[in-house]
């Protein structure tokens, strides 16, 4: 069995040598270069463009405007599609467009020979605005009169839910409430994949074929069918190695364009490649939401009743709209069930970047809302963190009834143990508070959970095919893609085991195209070993099963007295080795009386969700006269159920807590006030963390076997990013007294809270 | 692909010289760290370059007779960090440009582009400052010195005609010798990044490191171009090295200092550091000259 | 450009001496991947502050990105590609990324490995503190960094013949 060993990547050898090929290393040197013409004005109406000059510019082929693009608008999102048109994903985007509603917009596009001649032909493309007013604050642009970005959306506002629990107003009344009450404030970041966002699109057969570094082939080609306005069967989407995504690319980027341009240039190939720079405004880009939460709770902590209100900053286009933002207010009754409750969210349309999915889908803006406050209650109350959250955090055997899931093992318990021991945590929290001096410790910590895929809000299937080689060798293929994670190598233990064969005899297809690979929706909602663990438990067991019954031609045995252990037929009865799978195989493809190439293909539903838990502690050094906080040691603790590669798992999990501390400390993507203008989008500017900014990551498990998966497992990938920024926030708390409200904590909210708070001994 | 209309590669200094006065357009280019990045970036794009990079006559670090350090223009940062003689003499020059992006960047970037882009943010400028650094510069008529204090002139721009080349940087006996230095980078993290503020400091204790003979605090992004802190210098020079000294040099660099507000950083903020870098970069180079703050 | 330029340069690229007309514009980047098809010089930022695009070039790391072409002229440059032995055996450091998990997407790791054979070529035993530092010069959003540091270290005491102390 290989389930649960921390088998080498099954990509690793080829990334260690360099020959894995990304979408530029396959594309041929020979393509054509788009470039984007984007707008220099975050919201107005394009009122001519003029290409005279560009087109001068020697080794340009084609330019394109927003005056020549299909009327049909599209919508982006990496959702499954709904057949229900009440569910269906917004579409408010064109190719190019008239109406710019951010800074960098897509106004014109140039097809040229070369880089530099594609450079400079979108620099001498002249674009003619009617300006209209901005507005960057989700707030903002929800007062009358603000302007209005899109016309069927009064007040900016895409979509407003809400959760009625109990009687808020009357329970409230209880007398010798206290009431706690905060802001809780997140920016908008990036998801910076080292590889930036890239697709080459041509034509052949028939069809549109568009190569690009994307999460999610299968639904990127039903959006480019949709924005092209062409069957969606002409268009075929091959994703090869990628660059990392982590949600930025769970959504069609420049695919559908890139497509429609080689169209326009006699299906020529076209490469569309984004800058850094462009990544960073022309992609996607994690939600900022504003959250205010006030508890009216007892002297003892009880939770008597709560209110939250959410505000999602959506940038300019709908993208994954509301999604996000519910996503993280439903965690809201969840994690702290009250018997009270109120709870109001609002996507806003604004002028900055379009945000979408980004790794944790909403749950980092929430969880930093809700864990800040938590210990807002405990230092209001003077109340121990831990004993208190282990009083009022969602309990053993707690079912949310909406989505059915259910806490079945006292993860969260078992989990903060965990994290105590190794922190030290009782005794540093009290030795760390009432401090004095420059130089001040603190440690503090946060719980979380989070789904696992993404059933009942949407559609949950996964399609597995296998085919055996004549050889006994597996050739394995689904629609969820690898992207980073881990996810070929994890399918690879999952199918061994099931069919039983050797690992080394499971070759996961990596490279998902949608004219050949089962369909499958993608990596995001950290569905990959969930659902596709699904789908391939049932093909492996059908598989063999049908193995099996052909194998009874050559052993004339039951099916049912057989089984397949490391590649060979067995006898259960005795144990025998029957024959070799590769005999079998070979066999079977070449026989002359009854030929069959062994094979299954199987289409599963998902209808169950799973909980994912945990907790972060983190212990800080807070130079108070510099402005600085020093990360001195973190623990994440996940019970992700079974862990199908620990080695995998513990490195999802630092990349996870490594995003965790950007975005706790550093990341925020700063956009001019008067323009709209991104301010920091590149890589110097914007404070991704560097190999210096950490410590030692330490993580840890607790393996509860999740008892709706397939193989036990549930949702880590995204998970580890989100305790990370409300522990440290509270570990500052406890090393200062000073409550922050809003992320990241770097150095300029430091100065100005440290300031209000009077820590500045002897000041200037 | 760089969008570039020419490029000319010298073979020498002269005919370095040469090639810009034949081009009077032309950009000259280093290491490139910073020139590259602006054509990219459409700032400089479709000039002529004329490339100096392969002046190796112009690299390496060197002791003169009178025991003037002679720094070549295009000595790359990390040779610079690892150099025995700027170890021995100027450590603190070596720990300065060692704090500049990342290691490939220290070992793309050169001094002389450091210092010829006027950037006030430039790593090795205030060090250069506190080190009262001459610019040499070579031109059509031949050799000529600045002090750097005037080889600055306003934001992005420094006394270097078209045509000249800035070939060596030289640091006299008498700024070093006696003198030891502690540069404290503010960055918002710990590679990769840009000066927020950046603080150096020189000084000279008598032989019972007891006073301060001497000190020279210069700033990177404290104005729009590297400065010194006359004010806090003449504050301390001659005063017993104790807290009250530190606190008095620490609060008078805001008499010269003239941070501006910016999106990088606001001026309330940038003053506070101001201050706060002065006390710890002095406690830092009194402690390196074997004297103790009490 | 309105007069096309090229250049003959001829340099060594993983042992082997090359030439080939360049065109002056191209960064060593854009001659490793086009001229070459060295493809895991990768393009991060083209502006220097990723590291993806990182090469060896006379035994120092450097940025391709913002390196001319040209100015490979007579120079030894080692790629990713340029590590494998002659039988396609790892060479120490990418066996080391690969048993310490310290590869997940893959396009940060051949920047990472050149730099971190730049380290090991020095025969230096490095504290964590100065590894990162040393290695800093690279950003990964998979991994935290976590593993990298394990794979060099590992191998800098396996190359010094030294026994890696106990991890915390």
């Amino acid at each position: 069995m290989v389930i649960g060993k921390s088998l080498p990547r099954v990509d690793a050898l080829d990334k260690a040598t360099g020959r894995t090929k990304y979408t530029d290393d396959l594309c041929d040197r020979g393509a054509l270069i788009a470039k984007i013409v984007h707008s220099d004005k975050a919201h107005a109406y394009v009122k001519s463009v003029d290409i005279k000059e560009a087109l001068k510019v020697p080794g340009v082929v084609k330019i394109l405007t927003c005056f020549d693009v299909p009327e049909q608008p599209f919508p982006t999102a990496g959702h499954p599609w709904s057949t229900d048109p009440h569910h269906q994903d917004v579409a408010d985007r064109h190719l190019l467009t008239r109406h710019v509603r951010y800074y960098g917009d897509d106004v014109a596009a140039v097809v040229a020979e070369d880089e530099v001649s594609a450079v400079q032909a979108a620099r001498a493309v002249k674009v003619e605005y009617d300006v209209l007013p901005i507005v960057l604050d989700a707030q903002e642009a929800m007062k009358d009169g603000a302007p209005l970005l899109h016309k069927k959306y009064a007040n900016n506002v895409l979509a407003h839910t809400d959760i009625r629990r109990g009687n808020y107003e009357e329970a409230i009344k209880e007398p010798g409430l206290v009431k706690v009450e905060g802001w809780y404030d997140t920016p908008t970041v990036q998801h910076c994949h080292i590889e930036n966002a890239v697709c080459y699109a041509y034509e052949e057969a028939g069809k549109v074929v568009v190569v690009a570094s994307t999460q999610i082939p299968h639904i990127v080609r039903r959006c480019v069918g949709q924005a092209l306005g062409i069957d969606w069967g002409r268009v075929r989407i091959i994703k090869p190695y990628i660059g990392g995504g982590f949600g930025d690319k769970q959504d069609a980027l420049y695919e559908p364009l890139c497509a429609w341009l080689s169209m326009q240039v006699g299906g020529r190939l076209v490469k569309l490649e984004c800058t850094r720079e462009e990544t960073f405004v022309n992609c996607r880009v994690r939600h900022a939401i504003r959250s205010h939460i006030i508890s009216y709770v007892r002297a003892d902590g009880t939770m008597v009743g709560r209110k939250l209100e959410c505000w999602s900053n959506q940038g300019a286009y709908a993208s994954h709209g509301h999604g996000i933002c519910a996503k993280g207010m439903n965690a809201f009754p969840q994690l702290y069930p009250c018997p009270n409750l109120e709870a109001d969210s609002w996507t806003v349309f604004t002028n900055r970047s379009v945000a979408g999915a980004m790794r944790a889908y909403g749950m980092p803006q929430a969880i930093f809302a809700v864990e800040c406050h938590t210990d807002d209650i405990c230092r209001k109350l003077g109340l121990d963190p831990i004993e208190y959250r282990r009083r009022a955090v969602m309990p053993k055997g707690y079912v949310d009834q909406f989505s059915k899931n259910e806490l079945y093992s006292d993860s969260f318990n078992q989990t903060i143990d965990v994290g105590m021991k190794y922190m030290d945590f009782e005794r540093k929290y009290k030795e760390y508070q009432n401090q004095t001096g420059d130089i001040r410790r603190g440690i503090g910590m946060s719980v979380f959970w989070y789904n696992t895929a993404v059933w009942p809000i949407s559609l949950e299937t996964s399609s597995c095919r296998m085919v055996m080689n004549q050889d006994g060798s597996v050739q394995v293929q689904v629609g969820e893609t690898e992207i980073g994670q881990g996810a070929d190598t994890a399918f690879a233990q999952m199918a061994a085991d099931t069919l039983g064969v050797p690992f080394e005899k499971v070759h996961v297809v990596s490279c998902q195209d949608t004219d050949v690979t089962p369909y499958g929706t993608g990596a995001y909602a950290s569905r990959q070993t969930y659902t596709a663990g699904m789908a391939i438990r049932t093909c492996a067991e059908d598989f063999k099963a049908h193995i099996l019954k052909v194998a009874f031609d050559y052993t004339r045995m039951q099916p049912y007295l057989c089984d397949i252990v490391d590649g060979n037929i067995v006898r259960i009865t005795d144990g025998r080795v029957l024959m070799s799978l590769a005999d079998l195989s070979a066999s079977v493809l070449y026989s002359l009386d009854s030929s069959e190439h062994l094979t299954m293909e199987k289409t599963t539903q998902i209808k169950t969700n799973a909980y994912s838990f945990g907790c972060g502690f983190a212990e800080v050094e807070v130079d108070i006269p510099m402005c600085k906080i020093k990360l001195l040691k973190i623990i994440n603790v996940h019970d992700a159920g079974i862990l199908i590669n620990p080695a995998l798992a513990k490195a999802q999990v630092e990349g996870g807590m490594s995003m965790g501390i950007g975005y706790a400390l550093s990341e925020k993507l700063i956009y001019d006030e008067k323009t709209g203008k991104a301010l920091n989008n590149n890589l110097l500017d914007y404070k991704l963390s560097t190999f210096m900014d950490h410590p030692h990551l330490e993580v840890a498990f607790v393996e509860n076997p999740e008892p709706t998966s397939a193989y036990g497992t549930k949702a880590l990938g995204e998970p580890p990013v989100i305790p990370v920024a409300p522990a440290i926030r509270n570990a500052v708390l406890n090393a200062t007294g000073v409550a922050l409200y809003e992320l990241p904590m770097d150095p300029h909210l430091l100065f100005r809270k440290f300031q209000e708070a009077h820590l500045f001994a002897k000041e200037e | 692909m760089y969008d570039i209309k020419a490029l000319y590669e010298a073979k020498s200094v002269e005919d370095a010289v040469r090639l810009l006065t034949d081009h009077p357009d032309a950009q000259i280019i280093a290491g490139g760290s910073d020139v590259l990045v602006q054509i990219r970036s459409g700032k400089r794009a479709g000039k002529e370059l004329v490339s100096i990079y392969g002046l190796d006559e112009m690299r390496g670090v060197k002791m003169e007779e009178d025991g003037t350090i002679r720094i070549g223009s295009l000595t790359s940062f990390s040779h610079i960090t690892q150099d025995p003689l700027i170890q021995k003499h100027i450590n603190v020059l070596g720990e300065a440009v060692d704090m500049v992006g990342g290691p490939q960047i220290r070992a793309i970037g050169t001094i002389g582009g450091n210092t010829c882009n006027g950037v006030t943010s430039a790593d090795s400028a205030s060090t250069l400052f506190a080190l009262d650094a001459i610019i040499e510069i070579t031109g059509p008529n031949g050799v000529r010195t600045e002090p750097i204090s005037s080889f600055y002139l306003s934001a992005g721009k420094v006394d270097l005609a078209h045509n000249e080349v800035q070939t060596a940087i030289l640091i006299p006996k008498k700024s070093y010798s006696g003198y030891k230095g502690h540069y404290i980078k503010y960055g918002m993290r710990n590679a990769m990044e840009i000066a927020t503020t950046g603080c150096s400091v020189n000084v000279r204790l008598s032989g019972d490191k007891k006073t301060i003979k001497d000190v020279r605090i210069a700033y990177g992004v404290a104005g729009p171009i590297p400065m010194r802190a006359h004010t806090a210098e003449k504050a301390a020079a001659g005063q017993p090295v104790c807290a009250e000294t530190v606190d008095r040099f620490a609060a008078a660099v805001l008499e010269d200092v003239k941070p501006r507000d910016s999106w990088r950083a606001a001026k309330d903020f940038r003053l506070h550091l101001c201050t706060t870098m002065a006390k710890r970069a002095l406690i830092e180079a009194i402690k390196k000259c074997g004297g103790e703050v009490l | 450009m309105s007069e096309q330029q090229y250049k003959m340069i001829h340099c060594w690229i993983n042992g082997c001496e090359r030439s080939a007309m360049i065109d002056v514009r191209a960064s060593l980047t854009d001659m490793l991947r086009n001229d070459y098809r060295l493809t895991s010089v990768k393009k991060g930022c083209e502006v220097g502050e990723c590291g993806a695009c990182n090469v060896i070039i006379d035994g120092e790391c450097f940025n391709s990105c913002i390196y001319l072409a040209v100015w490979a002229e007579g120079k030894h440059i080692t790629t990713l590609e340029g590590l494998m032995g002659p039988n396609g055996e790892l060479s120490d450091i990418q066996q080391a990324f690969v048993d310490e998990t310290a590869i997940q997407c893959g396009f940060c790791s051949p920047g990472f490995i050149l730099t971190a054979e730049e380290i090991l070529e020095r025969g230096k035993i490095y504290t964590d503190d100065e590894l990162r530092k040393l290695l800093s010069g690279h950003l990964c959003r998979c991994t935290g960094y976590e593993n990298i540091l394990r794979a060099v270290k590992k191998t800098m005491y396996a190359r010094n013949g030294k026994k890696m102390p106990k991890e915390q």
